[in-house]
């Protein structure tokens, strides 16, 4: 009989090394969207992820394809969630550009103000979230409290505190409601000093620095080369933000800056989207000095714009081309355009195909979300299980746009 | 590792680059920097706590944009909704609280999430009103599937639907509850209180209007 400790020398020691694999999402409170992460862990570091979308696949582009052009507008709103009158501006102004008008100054500033509000709620709610994740929920708190405000705003001028369905072709649903200017002023100032007090709060935070310094890094060549615009790619040191690439309604004549990165990591994501939003407050104080407080909003144009309802109960012209943008649609002549504007997170674009019915043959959104989200696979491979909830939460993926 | 900043596109932008962490002595060493981040965060408890003590809670309407406590205690207590606010429809009356509406399926055209049926039908021999226009024989709309985008009252032609009751849609316990009749759209009251249409358009028979007599003409 052998001694037993001789079998052991010669046994290999068994240790179940194989990666582990974990499933985070889809419905994980650290995934914004519902996205689902399968990631494959060698203890606490990801050696292979997976990430799936298209949770919140809803049919937006075959749903635009039944209705007129204007019964779209529900749809963009719900696309991004959380900026929803950006998207209802980028279509508005994909529409005009296939008919190949303008909309008058005033609602061109109108809609700047209004859009501008929009992004600055979107970027409260990603670097909010991105605090909470981390865990600091005061700054989450006083950021959706100075959300809250933007969005009473926008009721007042909307209707509606999230679905707006606001806007339309060549103009707007309805002019600026006359204190639009006091409220603006008074949402931006107190989103300034809530700003400033979250800097404060945390930039002095060592464990917030650690978790978010060098975590998540892109390299620029990877970030254009996947299509990542916006925020992101601007915290990697590319200055490309399409309201100064190729401006569209008044953001060529605007004195803002526009601020970049240097490393491309989660604080420089941060910090890209906190200083944007004192840009905005900029861009909103000068859209409002220059906005006229009389004086049309929506085009002269009787084929595109609903007539004055006092004409439509009172003269059959009216009521005629009332009938015929009603019951036929918006007629857009056939052809294809594609326009793009700066949404939330990065360029939004529409690609439009019409035959010349007052259908939609065929509406394509490039929605930013999409692109960034197939960079996280390539920014969390590698790092730390931990590092995924900054570094998603950076990307700022909203479920609606990405997955449509 | 830093990166370059590029100059873009024909404007050339170049970005305004945004710090970079500040790690000075009192960050590393967490302690001081806390003591601070807790003094902000105190800042705000002790104020919020004294104006709730004194009574000196800020009114959620007038003052909702201040610092300090805006909660509203719903339901006791309600923000009252904006003029423009869309909440739930109502069918706007004429003097002798007929319908407005003329079936003219506008509304049911325009609304992108279909949730609006009428059925048309024609007023009764001898009324003036026959010939004339039509009335809607059921108007039904499906309050949950509506999405409440307000196309149907920019849709209406003669001011018979609007979205102005300033109510939101009430939660209830069966679908059926929700399926909203012509009898009880014509019941909610316009913020003013009143059923009221406010189309200035001529009622048949009436001077000045071109409608039923104009080829007595």
């Amino acid at each position: 009989m052998e001694p037993l400790d001789q079998e052991l020398d010669e046994a290999e020691l068994e240790m179940p090394t194989e990666p582990m694999l974990l499933n985070v999402g889809p419905a994980h409170p650290a995934m914004h969207g519902t996205v689902r992460c399968v990631m494959e862990l060698s203890g606490e570091i990801i050696e292979h992820v997976d990430v799936q979308v298209g949770y919140l696949h809803r049919g937006f582009e075959k749903m635009c394809e039944r209705g007129t052009w204007t019964q779209v507008f529900p749809y963009v709103d719900r696309c991004n969630y959380v900026s929803p009158m950006l998207n209802n501006v980028a279509f508005a102004l994909a529409c005009e550009k296939m008919l190949g008008v303008t909309v008058p100054e005033r609602c061109q500033w109108y809609r700047i103000i209004l859009g501008e509000l929009a992004r600055m709620s979107d970027h409260l709610t990603c670097d909010g979230a991105m605090a909470m994740e981390l865990g600091a929920f005061t700054p989450f708190l006083w950021m959706i409290k100075a959300r809250e405000m933007i969005w009473d705003l926008l009721e007042e001028e909307t209707g509606a505190r999230l679905t707006h369905s606001f806007g339309r072709v060549g103009g707007m649903a309805s002019p600026p409601t006359d204190n639009l200017k006091d409220n603006a002023r008074a949402v931006t100032q107190h989103i300034l000093s809530v700003v400033d007090e979250v800097e404060k709060l945390l930039l002095g935070n060592r464990i917030f620095l650690d978790r978010l310094e060098g975590i998540g890094v892109i390299s620029q060549a990877d970030a254009i080369s996947l299509g990542w615009t916006g925020p992101c790619l601007r915290a990697t040191g590319v200055a490309y933000d399409v309201r100064k690439a190729s401006p569209y309604l008044k953001y060529g004549e605007l004195d803002f800056e526009v601020p970049v990165g240097t490393t491309g990591d989660c604080f420089d994501r941060f910090m890209v989207r906190l200083a944007e939003m004192r840009q905005s407050a900029r861009i909103i104080e000068q859209a409002c000095q220059r906005m006229a407080d009389k004086g049309p909003v929506n085009i002269d144009d009787p084929r595109i714009i609903l007539p004055p309802k006092e004409e439509v109960y009172n003269t059959i012209e009216g009521t005629i081309q009332h009938f015929k943008i009603v019951m036929e649609g918006l007629k857009l002549p056939a052809g294809e355009v594609y326009a793009y504007t700066e949404g939330g997170n990065g360029e939004l674009g529409f690609y439009l195909v019409s035959d010349g019915s007052g259908t939609p043959y065929r509406v394509r959104i490039r929605p930013p979300c999409f692109l960034i989200t197939a960079g996280l696979e390539r920014i969390i491979t590698g790092a730390m299980m931990a590092d995924v909830v900054p570094s998603f939460g950076s990307l700022n993926m909203i479920g609606g746009e990405c997955d449509r | 590792m830093k990166n370059e900043t590029v100059a873009l596109g024909p404007n050339q932008v170049v970005g305004a680059p945004v710090p970079r962490p500040q790690r000075s002595a009192s960050v590393q060493t967490y302690i001081p920097e806390i003591a601070k981040g807790l003094g902000i965060t105190m800042k705000h408890f002790f104020q919020n706590t004294k104006e709730m003590a004194f009574g000196q809670r800020n009114d959620p309407v007038l003052e909702g944009i201040e610092d300090g406590i805006n909660c509203i205690s719903y339901p006791e207590q309600k923000r009252p909704y904006p003029a423009r606010f869309r909440g739930v429809h109502r069918l706007t009356q004429r003097e002798d609280g007929a319908p407005r509406c003329v079936a003219c399926l506008c509304c049911s055209t325009a609304c992108p999430a279909q949730c609006i049926h009428i059925e048309a039908g024609e007023y009764p021999e001898g009324d003036p009103r026959r010939g004339y226009e039509r009335f809607p024989k059921r108007f039904v709309i499906d309050e949950l599937r509506c999405i409440f985008c307000g196309f149907c009252v920019e849709a209406c032609p003669v001011d018979a639907i609007r979205m102005d009751t300033g109510v939101h849609a009430a939660p209830y316990d069966s679908r059926e509850q929700f399926i909203f009749e012509k009898d009880i759209l014509m019941g909610f009251p316009g913020r003013d209180g009143s059923r009221l249409t406010g189309n200035s358009r001529h009622e048949p028979g009436e001077g000045g209007h071109p409608g039923v007599d104009r080829d007595k003409h």
